[in-house]
């Protein structure tokens, strides 16, 4: 039998890590492909309310997000408690919800703009009057399409 | 002859593959948007004629009020939030034609034919107190009772959920149960 019997002093050959590389890469492209950058830093603290109709958001590239909120800690000092407003990356009035609505529309094509969605992420404990100040500077500016941010309600009350 | 090169080691690919692939774990994120979609009104024309308004009848009118206090008042008394899709449901489709609820008109509908289509409106006035949370949870039973009275209708005719259906039969269903919320001017009711 010794003809089938190669070589006993034979120890077992390492496993070839060769294929390890494209398997990783695999996962980064999966990983690339199917999620999206963050947008902003955070500077509000923003608790999302739940509902149970949701739609989603189809086109990120067409939403434009206002943030409504109390700020986050290490800006409590100066800024006080009470819900701000936060456009991009900065701290912003009512006021100037206008402006950023149109310079979010001059970074797109004509024929998006009526696609166009605002989303609203705004706290669950935030009072109604600056939400509702918010939403008199949309319809002024025309951008009529809104979406109040919500998580999907887990189990029942 | 060129001397054969020698075959580079590639063990340091994985490490760097996995660096690449830590980064992006680590600055996106995979959580897709979602929440309530609602349009708003177009502004007023500056120079509304207040006084020339089309008047709609009360019955027509579902009012919904929420105070500071997070409370509810619909139709002029009180109410819990759990118990406001079943009465809007019910506003909203009228079954039994009852002269309280509001009056229908018929319409000629594709794939129903002349169908009676409800005038019924719903109004949602909150306070400048109110809480967010809470004026979302109001919109959320609003909604859910029109999305409730659509899928009902879709399955009575079309055996069918009414996500399932083409772009003109679900056309038709909105045309019968349009999704009529409208939000008044807010105004300060009461003190802060």
């Amino acid at each position: 039998m010794s003809k089938f019997r190669k070589d006993d002093k034979k120890e077992t050959p390492p496993i070839s890590t060769a294929a390890l590389p494209d398997i990783v890469f695999m996962l980064l492209f999966f990983i690339m492909v199917s999620t999206t950058m963050r947008e902003v830093t955070l500077k509000v603290q923003v608790k999302l309310p739940q509902a149970t109709e949701l739609s989603k958001l189809e086109r990120k590239s067409l939403v434009s997000y206002i943030y409504i909120g109390p700020p986050q800690q290490q800006y409590q000092a100066s800024l006080g408690s009470e819900p701000r407003i936060q456009l991009n990356d900065s701290f912003s009035n009512v006021g100037d919800i206008q402006d950023f609505i149109i310079s979010e529309r001059e970074a797109h094509d004509e024929a998006e703009v009526p696609l166009m969605i605002t989303s609203l992420k705004v706290d669950q404990y935030t009072k109604m009057g600056i939400v509702s100040d918010v939403k008199q500077e949309l319809r002024r500016v025309q951008a009529l399409h809104i979406n109040y941010s919500a998580r999907k309600r887990t189990e029942k009350d | 002859m060129p001397r054969k090169l020698p075959e580079y080691n590639a063990a340091s690919l994985a490490d760097i593959a996995f660096m690449l692939l830590l980064f992006f774990l680590v600055t996106t994120t995979m959580d897709t948007d979602s929440g309530l979609e609602r349009r708003l009104p177009p502004p007023p024309p500056p120079n509304q004629d207040l006084t020339n308004q089309p008047q709609i009848k009360e019955r027509n009118v579902f009012v919904v009020l929420v105070n500071k206090n997070d409370q509810l008042l619909v139709e002029g008394k009180p109410m819990r939030i759990r118990d406001l899709r079943q009465k809007a449901e019910e506003f909203m489709a009228n079954p039994n034609n009852d002269p309280k609820l509001p009056e229908k008109e018929v319409k000629d509908v594709p794939f129903f034919g002349p169908t009676e289509v409800t005038k019924g409106v719903i109004s949602l006035q909150n306070d400048v107190g109110t809480t967010y949370g809470t004026y979302i949870a109001v919109q959320n039973e609003l909604v859910g009772a029109i999305n409730d009275l659509r899928e009902q209708l879709a399955q009575q005719k079309w055996n069918k959920s009414y996500k399932d259906l083409n772009e003109d039969q679900q056309k038709a269903i909105r045309e019968i149960y349009p999704s009529k919320i409208s939000e008044a001017e807010p105004k300060k009711v009461g003190k802060k």
